[in-house]
């Protein structure tokens, strides 16, 4: 069993009540930061953990704390992104679900940290339910004085306000959550100015995820130091992966990062293998934005190392043969996947989402959703395969956000590694045509190995 | 085909375009969520109590109202609610079904799923049915991977479907409806 430090407390009864979560240890460790440390402290302990923002983007969180201009008289802001939306990921939904109060613990630490006196949770509007938990939990924090004026008589203060989002996966971007925030359709700034000098309400703003703020109490906890050690190398700590797809035992698990995925995926700890005794055919580790990887290559490198749950294991080989850690959403494809179709799916859902503002994505997907669909259904031509990725490679590096690079990635990756199901479809059009609802395809059986 | 139904046969007593006096005094209190000059930050919370309370869409008449509520321009209301695809533009029915279809739901079965709705309901995703009691879309990942496949039926979600389910809950709903029962549907003005 890997070591939890997120998760520990998940299975109490009542642990999302503040006086349960109080009786194990909760807040425990904001008392120590209001007492014992200054605002810098907290910003060190965080550096020295290692913690690299969970949402996706792996970025260190305390070089991002660092950035914050902290020179400006104009109010700062922290806005805790919980528009978790990226197709195989939900982690975040499970922390607020189940700890709100550590969510909230994490966000009045930052806070202090970071000398904010005014935090939003955007959090997507579909989670409605999820909002009302979080609701309940701030009023009972504001009840115990562990948020609005002088917190527990340290002269700190903070609000916490909940911001519903409208259902637009774009607004995960950072400052596309920053311009909905202000009211406005979500479309992405340019950069810079960066939102750690202009962002929010034109005031230095830190925008983290969920799982990287619930992460810095575990860090004041047991010290930076002591985080770092959890891991491997520049991976520390624990990330939360969500594992849904083909396999027998899908849900949210905390594990420490450089774990075997070989072990993710078999062991009876994690998910348990595959389900119906089918075979391991693809995986996308990193929620659908990442590449996606063919058995053996998520399984070992190029090189024959075996392949580990970390930001740099996952990105051996670059995009040729490896693909990224992303946000943890482990989507696990059987024998029976078609990709083709699980390809077309997810271009439909870029085309969908695209805010439209820069024209290689607005126009990109609006040609690939439709292409693939039609190879899918063997309308397809021969030539269609290299318009896609074509098009995917005119669209990757083009726009202002990286929204461009998430649509464009697993069309290349899927054309890169199951070239042959493309060309299958585009082949067969008489089998293709009469197969209902992209159950499998009966490839050549020669062609395809699986593990 | 599309079946198009005008607004008077959804069955729904014709609402004023005004909020209470309790739901206009929680509104004051979400625009003091942010800075002084920011009242139009407190649109998108504004919008989801707007369209729950005041006949389930976005009328033009609604956002115009909105916009007065938050001295702003109704353009900027407009573009605003035709970018979110929470916002309904049109009137919908009382249960609003909304089948997951992105990829892991898909390969967990979504697609038999919409199917089953589809041969229940008598309508094609997309459209409402006659008695107004039921609308049904297709959307993107609710976010919701690991109990695939998944639908929210006004925000309520509904895990691990089955066909066999499906029938179940339509069941469910239509005799709750005959029985007069108000679903048990949270506020959003009571989530701010």
């Amino acid at each position: 069993m890997g070591k939890l430090v997120l998760t520990d407390k998940i299975n109490i009864p009542g642990i999302r009540g503040i006086d349960v979560y109080q009786a194990h240890g909760g807040y425990v460790n904001l008392l120590k930061v209001i007492k014992d440390m200054t605002p810098a402290d907290v910003g060190h302990e965080v550096t020295k953990s290692g913690l690299r923002g969970r949402g996706g983007a792996g970025f260190p969180t305390g070089l991002k704390w660092s950035f914050l201009d902290r020179k400006t008289d104009k109010p700062r802001y922290l806005v805790c992104n919980a528009d978790e939306s990226e197709p195989g990921t939900f982690k975040d939904r499970y922390l607020m679900e189940h700890l709100p109060h550590l969510l909230i613990e994490g966000l009045i630490i930052s806070s202090y940290a970071l000398g904010v006196k005014t935090c939003y949770i955007y959090i997507r509007g579909e989670f409605k339910y999820i909002i009302g938990i979080l609701k309940k939990a701030v009023q009972e924090a504001y009840q115990h004085n562990l948020l609005g004026e002088n917190i527990l008589g340290s002269g700190f203060s903070l609000d916490i306000y909940l911001h519903p989002g409208g259902g637009a996966y774009i607004c995960g971007e950072e400052t596309a959550m920053l311009e909905s925030l202000e009211g406005k359709r979500g479309n992405p700034r340019i950069k810079p100015p960066f939102p750690a000098y202009k962002g929010l309400f034109d005031s230095p703003t830190v925008v983290n995820n969920v799982e990287t703020l619930a992460a810095v109490v575990p860090i004041i906890g047991m010290g930076g130091e002591s985080y770092a050690e959890i891991g491997i190398g520049k991976s520390t700590g624990t990330k939360l992966i969500s594992a849904c797809g083909n396999v027998k035992k899908p849900g949210v698990y905390e594990i420490e990062l450089g774990l075997p995925i070989e072990d993710f995926i078999f062991s009876e700890e994690y998910c348990g293998g595959i389900k119906d005794g089918k075979r391991l055919k693809a995986v996308v580790p990193g929620g659908s934005s990442v590449p996606v990887l063919p058995f053996e290559l998520v399984l070992r490198t190029l090189k024959g190392q075996q392949r580990l749950m970390t930001y740099e294991s996952l990105a051996e080989g670059g995009f040729d043969s490896g693909t990224m850690l992303g946000s943890g959403g482990f989507i696990v494809y059987d024998e029976d996947a078609c990709m083709v179709r699980n390809t077309w799916n997810f271009t439909r859902f870029y085309r969908h989402e695209s805010c439209g503002q820069c024209s290689p994505c607005r126009e990109g997907t609006a040609w690939m959703e439709p292409i693939l669909k039609r190879v899918e259904y063997g309308a397809g031509k021969l030539s269609d395969i290299d318009l896609l990725v074509s098009i995917a490679g005119k669209i990757e590096g083009n726009t202002i956000c990286p929204f461009g690079d998430a649509a464009a990635w697993p069309v290349s990756s899927a054309i890169r590694h199951f070239r042959h199901e493309f060309e299958f479809h585009i082949e067969h059009p008489e089998i293709v045509k009469n197969i209902n609802h992209g159950s499998l395809v009966n490839y050549p059986a020669s062609s395809i190995q699986y593990r | 085909m599309s079946i198009t139904v005008e607004h008077k046969m959804y069955n729904r007593e014709e609402k004023q375009v005004k909020f209470s006096e309790n739901i206009l005094k929680r509104i004051e209190e979400i625009i003091l969520h942010y800075p002084k000059d920011q009242s139009k930050s407190a649109l998108l919370p504004v919008l989801h109590i707007a369209q729950q309370e005041l006949g389930g869409y976005l009328s033009v008449d609604v956002m115009d109202y909105v916009a007065s509520l938050l001295e702003i321009q109704p353009i900027e209301v407009y573009e605003v609610a035709t970018f979110y695809p929470m916002f309904h533009l049109e009137p919908v029915g009382k249960y609003i079904i909304e089948v997951c279809q992105t990829g892991p739901c898909a390969i967990c079965g979504s697609e038999r799923i919409v199917d089953q709705l589809e041969n229940i309901l008598g309508i094609k995703a997309g459209e409402t049915t006659l008695d107004g009691l039921f609308t049904l879309r297709t959307v993107e990942c609710l976010g919701s991977c690991g109990t695939a496949p998944v639908m929210q039926i006004n925000t309520e979600f509904h895990e691990s479907l089955t066909p066999d389910k499906i029938i179940q809950i339509i069941n469910d709903l239509r005799s709750k409806d005959r029985s007069n029962n108000q679903p048990l549907e949270t506020k959003w003005v009571n989530l701010f």
